[in-house]
């Protein structure tokens, strides 16, 4: 039995439906993710799984349990705000010994575990400093310890990181990592940005506009994307308007404005289906000369912009017709290193199975 | 951040002074001014008076007579050899605690209401609280001897008490009404989902969190309250003398100058002396809470 099941839940606010007919089930000891853009109905989610937002339709099962009408204050479910929102009138200890004093909890217990949860994210010294005295970092770790200290069945983390600046993020990411397997609480995390939700995630629920457009591990979504939206939402991809011109035990030919095309996936779409070939930039290859390139997918063209990133160039290559490929290249790669520069005369191409056709 | 604000400081700093020290004054002088004229020189004058004889028909016996006639410590000695007045001074004491406390009761949900209300009301409502000062402070307190008066409630220590929280409720609600509306709604909703109910919510987050309200709102109530005479002349009985009433008497009534001038130096220090108690109490309650304030 899941531990978090929702059944098909909506929350509308007016004539917004915030969150449309949600169903996804949660697993005990999950680091389980809800990736999307602001207003795709995380939060809203997130919120009544916590019990300050009831759904309209639908319902939540905590342990096969109803979560309908228990008020927040009576969930095992703990929430890190994005602002943290400590008190600020307590110190440290005194935040992080709130939720076993509400629990009423003996003394000494209390201070065992303020004093436990405090080295399990390195603030020893910090238990009788307030909030003002420390830094987002710091203030960071005392939520999550203020989260954890009373075991909650599930803790919700609503874009935790996002006060950060983006050296410190993923130093947090990876104390998150360590953290939720240390202590094995089930975490529901929130975020909008994908590389973060990448990087942390067990499964990763991509929403949009209410809906949940693919359930999936990180590494299944970043390669097999179903949508349109989840191809474009996560990392960077190319997408090539194409038709389904035949289909030979999984190989198909697609019909393109640049040309035919070889892809591999799906195996079952029929010849004249619409949709669109999704193309990972890394998945590229660039050369000086068409001829060079001994694939099936081949294009020449020249670089019309580039953004040297230090370990990788994206290079944006214009083929004829006046399409657009965007290619990741490493710029260090044993015996091949080779820059380019804008106005090269190139040639792009990619194997037929590099690319996924997206139907829709 | 720390340095960012230290540099903006110092660019306002010499944005000030680097047209010249003059233009400082300019903008500093009239109220250092007024300042001296009307309460420092005043200050002094009283605490000058309260060493001299009192005059045969008020005011003081002049300087010319003599400093053997002119000067005495008459009044001090007066003061300090009646337990009297060591008691109204006790009673005017308990008067404006018993005042402080009605109105931290009786603000706090108002203020609580007002900063909880939809934003567009709020001034409204901030408006409704300090509406009666529109209108003459004798008239309301006529308004509340009809009131009381077919109640025999007048010149009883109640109808004192009643009026003295009318006219300072107002002095209460704001500073509260401040500082409750800049709680972030977010800690409640934390402490909610750590566990606590809305008793706990109230008394752990949100009162430790407004107590700088209530010790502004007590310091604006307990201090006017203490030298009031006002409202004791003119709801209480005659056992209701409070230090105001015995001052403005020693002025007006028994034309003895140098007693009422003491007895004002003794309020002062004890106003002082109270003020710093609470202030120091208030740093050690405020601790942690500056983020909120």
């Amino acid at each position: 039995m899941a531990l978090l099941e929702i059944r098909n839940v909506t929350r509308r606010f007016g004539s917004l439906v915030a969150v449309d007919r949600v169903s996804l089930a949660i697993e005990a000891g999950e680091f389980f993710t809800l990736l999307g853009p602001s207003g795709c109905g995380k939060t809203t989610l997130l919120r009544m799984i916590a019990g300050f937002d009831e759904p309209d339709e639908g319902e939540l099962f905590l342990d096969g349990k109803p979560l309908a009408g228990i008020a927040p204050e009576k969930r095992p479910v703990h929430t890190v705000f994005q602002s943290y929102a400590l008190f600020p009138h307590m110190t440290v200890a005194g935040n992080i010994a709130f939720p076993l004093e509400m629990a009423g909890r003996p003394r000494e217990e209390i201070e065992r575990r303020v004093r436990e949860t405090l080295s399990l994210v390195h603030l020893e010294e910090k238990g009788e400093a307030y909030p003002h005295e420390l830094s987002g970092g710091q203030k960071q770790r005392v939520a999550l310890a203020r989260g954890l200290v009373n075991k909650p069945r599930l803790l919700l983390l609503d874009e935790p990181l996002g006060a950060l600046d983006a050296k410190l993020r993923v130093e947090m990411q990876v104390e998150l990592i360590n953290l939720q397997r240390d202590v094995g609480v089930t975490f529901v995390f929130v975020t909008h940005a994908q590389q973060e939700a990448l990087a942390l995630s067990h499964r990763i629920a991509v929403m949009s506009q209410g809906r949940v457009e693919q359930l999936d591990t990180p590494d299944r979504l970043y390669t097999a994307p179903a949508s349109r939206f989840v191809a474009d939402f996560i990392g960077k991809i190319n997408l090539i308007e194409a038709e389904v011109a035949g289909n030979a035990h999984g190989h198909l030919m697609l019909r393109s404005a640049m040309g035919d095309l070889a892809a591999d996936l799906p195996p079952d779409a029929r010849p004249g289906a619409r949709g669109a070939l999704a193309l990972r930039p890394e998945l590229v290859r660039v050369a000086e000369r068409l001829e060079t390139l001994e694939l099936r997918n081949r294009f020449a063209g020249h670089v019309k912009d580039l953004l040297y990133e230090g370990d990788v160039t994206l290079y944006t290559v214009e083929v004829e017709g006046g399409f657009v490929i965007e290619a990741l290249l490493a710029n260090a790669s044993p015996g091949r290193a080779r820059l380019f520069k804008v106005g090269d005369a190139v040639a792009v191409g990619w194997r037929h199975d590099a690319g996924v056709f997206i139907r829709g | 951040m720390r340095g960012c604000s230290s540099v903006d400081e110092r660019r306002e700093e010499r944005e000030v002074g680097g047209a010249g020290g003059w233009t400082r004054w300019i903008v500093t002088g009239p109220p250092v001014a007024f300042l001296l004229a009307f309460f420092l020189v005043p200050a002094l004058i009283v605490v000058a008076a309260s060493f001299r004889e009192p005059g045969e028909f008020g005011g003081l016996v002049p300087l010319a007579a003599g400093f053997a006639n002119a000067l005495s410590l008459e009044a001090y000695r007066f003061l300090l050899g009646d337990l009297v007045y060591a008691e109204i001074f006790a009673i005017s004491f308990l008067v404006a605690l018993a005042t402080t406390v009605i109105c931290i009761a009786a603000a706090y949900p108002l203020a609580w209401l007002i900063a909880r209300s939809p934003r567009r009301r709020r001034d409204l409502l901030v408006l409704l609280v300090i509406l009666p000062f529109a209108s003459n402070f004798l008239v309301r307190i006529y308004a509340w001897i009809m009131l009381l008066g077919p109640a025999n409630l007048l010149y009883t220590p109640f109808a004192v008490i009643v009026g003295m929280v009318y006219v300072h409720l107002p002095f209460m609600v704001l500073p509260l009404y401040t500082n409750l509306e800049k709680h972030d709604p977010a800690l409640l909703e934390a402490a909610q989902d750590l566990g606590a109910n809305a008793w706990t919510r109230f008394w752990r987050v949100t009162f430790p969190l407004s107590l700088p309200g209530i010790y502004s709102g007590s310091a604006l109530v307990f201090i006017p309250v203490l030298g009031m005479f006002a409202v004791p002349e003119l709801l209480g009985g005659t056992g209701d003398i409070l230090i105001g009433n015995l001052i403005k008497e020693q002025f007006l009534d028994n034309r003895d100058w140098p007693l009422g001038s003491a007895l004002s130096i003794g309020l002062t220090i004890a106003v002082l002396a109270f003020a710093a108690l609470a202030a120091a109490g208030a740093r050690r309650g405020l601790k942690g809470t500056e983020a909120v304030s």
